[in-house]
């Protein structure tokens, strides 16, 4: 916990410090303020995320596992603006094959994941 | 304006509701009744994602869009459906490369598109934008390298050369140098092509560093590396979040980069060895091979499947220890026959899983539930371990090194103190085993001398059909 408190206040620092060099004083207020949240996000999903799946069993890791990566495919939502944006030619092109990259974990992963799920049953009836 | 500023809100009120679909989803996954609901509810927090983007304001044609999903999608969705769940560990590598393909592409596109704009990348999101390509990048060939492993086209046993750590220390300080360099240049605004020529240097390193770090792993220490790059893959997408300024990257970035560190921290464990020793030290080469025991003078006792069917028969209470030979043989629909016939006999039958059996965490779970296995049935190490002693025969089928008994008694021995399954605490041991080479450690087995041991050597699937032939004639 102290050592987690500790590296939030570093990253700060850090911030704080790297966005200092800005030119005028409002653009680096909002800069810190934005980038603050993002890490503010970042951490408290990592706890939930600790949280949450040290109580995933081991019989279902490997759900687990093809779950994670399926939303980790999230990166879609990225590739999608830079495929679709006013860019030049040949970053619209990149994001395109970002895109399918995406969604074939996206497609493929939900589908794999729920065909894994569908395996795993009790015991049927009384014994 | 207004119109703008409302389909803003409206793409980030979409990305909320499916962060908290994501968590809830996750959630879902402690329990098996509950999981498959839960990724439905992931599932649709994906979609309403996909929809909220769709309507960014930034997107101006979609073209490209389109066609990067329809053939997404024909990849995707056979891929799903038609993976056999034997190939999973293949499908999972596989999987991150995609993730990271895409997440390095991004990373590349932003970089090349922040150079050009006014004032560049800045110091925040240059170093958002170098660890996003270098994480993503390093992923994307070492899934491909555990994907060759598995899948069997590249050897799966460590790949070592002389001066190997010297050059892989180089390429990886090469790397972060020059992300360091990047980082600091860019802020003080210096632009120029030695930028652009550090960035590509950069990512090519990084793509050197996936090879070099998953050449020396072996086979049995993939579960390890899968977990791993499925951390490296969460984290760069999470890193992505950083780079645009997106909170749903850097949730579900995040999600999915603790869920592979923690699977990583569990295997390694498991294997009773530190992240540094699966990634550096190429387990099996002359360090275990000087302390292990000779097996000389030993003799083991091999029996018929006639005998192994009569003591299988009338046991009552039977443990079976599935391991990475049941995988290979596809034995686990005979198991799940065999399992079924001793029940309907009145015995009682369990299966111990250990962590690392297999070639990704929960391998044999997986494998047992497709073969119908109730999943009841299963458990883990902790849970199991003090039932052997209470048990009549113990089962292994194609496991060894989580079986031997030297982890517990033997200080010299490589695998001292990696936790076991005690099989050797039971009544009657019966080894399934193709023959009597050792496993991925290197070392022999003590449980194959004992005396209540037997072997039953050949073909795992091959051996228990005609165990459960036997059994049915009883």
């Amino acid at each position: 916990m102290t050592a987690l408190l500790t590296a939030l206040g570093a990253a700060a620092a850090i911030i704080a410090a790297t966005s200092g060099g800005a030119p005028t004083a409002a653009v680096s207020t909002t800069l810190i303020d934005a980038q603050i949240v993002e890490v503010y996000v970042f951490l408290l999903a990592a706890f939930i995320g600790f949280q949450i799946i040290t109580k995933v069993p081991p019989l279902l890791h490997t759900p687990l596992m093809a779950a994670t990566n399926a939303i980790s495919a999230i990166s879609l939502v990225a590739s999608i603006v830079i495929a679709g944006a006013e860019r030049p030619l040949f970053i619209n092109i990149m994001g395109a094959v970002a895109v399918a990259a995406a969604t074939i974990n996206v497609v493929g992963g939900f589908v794999i994941t729920d065909r894994m799920l569908k395996m795993f049953k009790k015991t049927e009836g009384p014994k | 304006m207004i119109d703008q500023q409302i389909g803003a809100l409206f793409v980030q009120v979409a990305y909320i509701g499916a962060s908290a679909a994501f968590i809830l989803g996750l959630r879902g996954l402690t329990k098996p009744d509950t999981a498959r609901r839960g990724m439905q509810l992931a599932a649709f927090g994906m979609l309403l994602a996909i929809i909220g983007t769709l309507l960014n304001h930034e997107i101006v044609s979609y073209e490209f869009i389109i066609i990067g999903l329809v053939v997404g999608s024909a990849i995707g969705l056979p891929m799903g459906l038609l993976v056999p769940m034997t190939a999973m560990p293949q499908r999972i590598a596989i999987s991150h490369m995609f993730g990271a393909l895409a997440v390095t592409l991004v990373g590349i596109a932003e970089f090349i598109y922040t150079r050009d704009s006014a004032g560049g990348p800045g110091v925040v999101k240059m170093t958002a934008i170098g660890f996003e390509t270098l994480f993503g990048a390093l992923t994307i060939t070492g899934s491909f390298m555990a994907f060759g492993k598995l899948q069997g086209f590249i050897p799966g046993r460590p790949i070592t050369f002389p001066g190997q750590k010297l050059i892989n220390a180089a390429v990886f300080f090469g790397a972060v140098g020059l992300y360091a360099a990047l980082v600091v240049t860019q802020s003080s605004g210096s632009t120029g092509d030695s930028g652009l020529i550090m960035f590509a240097v950069m990512t090519v390193l990084a793509l050197v560093i996936g090879v070099t770090l998953v050449l020396p792993i072996g086979g049995a220490d993939m579960p390890v590396v899968v977990s791993l790059l499925n951390s490296y893959a969460g984290l760069a997408a999470s890193a992505t979040g950083f780079a645009i300024g997106n909170n749903i990257l850097i949730v579900a970035g995040a999600l999915d980069g603790a869920s592979g560190f923690i699977l990583s921290i569990l295997m390694s464990k498991a294997m009773n060895r530190s992240f540094a020793n699966v990634l550096f030290g190429a387990f099996g080469g002359e360090k275990a091979a000087a302390s292990a025991k000779s097996a000389e003078g030993l003799t083991t006792r091999s029996v018929t499947p006639e005998d192994a069917a009569m003591r299988i028969g009338y046991a009552r209470n039977v443990i079976i220890v599935p391991g990475y030979g049941m995988a290979v043989a596809q034995a686990q629909h005979a198991v799940r026959e065999l399992a079924e016939l001793i029940e309907k006999r009145g015995g009682r039958v369990r299966f111990a899983i250990h962590p690392v059996a297999g070639r990704m965490p929960g391998h044999m779970n997986v494998l047992l539930a497709e073969a119908n296995v109730p999943y009841d049935h299963l458990f883990d190490l902790d849970e199991i371990n003090e039932e052997f002693h209470a048990c009549d025969v113990a089962l292994v089928l194609g496991a060894n090194d989580v079986t031997n008994p030297a982890a517990k008694s033997d200080p010299g021995s490589p695998i001292y103190g990696m936790p076991i399954l005690n099989v050797q605490d039971a009544e009657q041991v019966i080894v399934v085993k193709r023959g009597m080479a050792t496993g991925f450690a290197g070392i022999e087995n003590e449980l194959f001398y004992l005396d209540k041991t037997s072997m039953l050597f050949g073909d795992a699937k091959s051996v228990l059909s005609q165990v459960v032939t036997e059994v049915k004639g009883l």
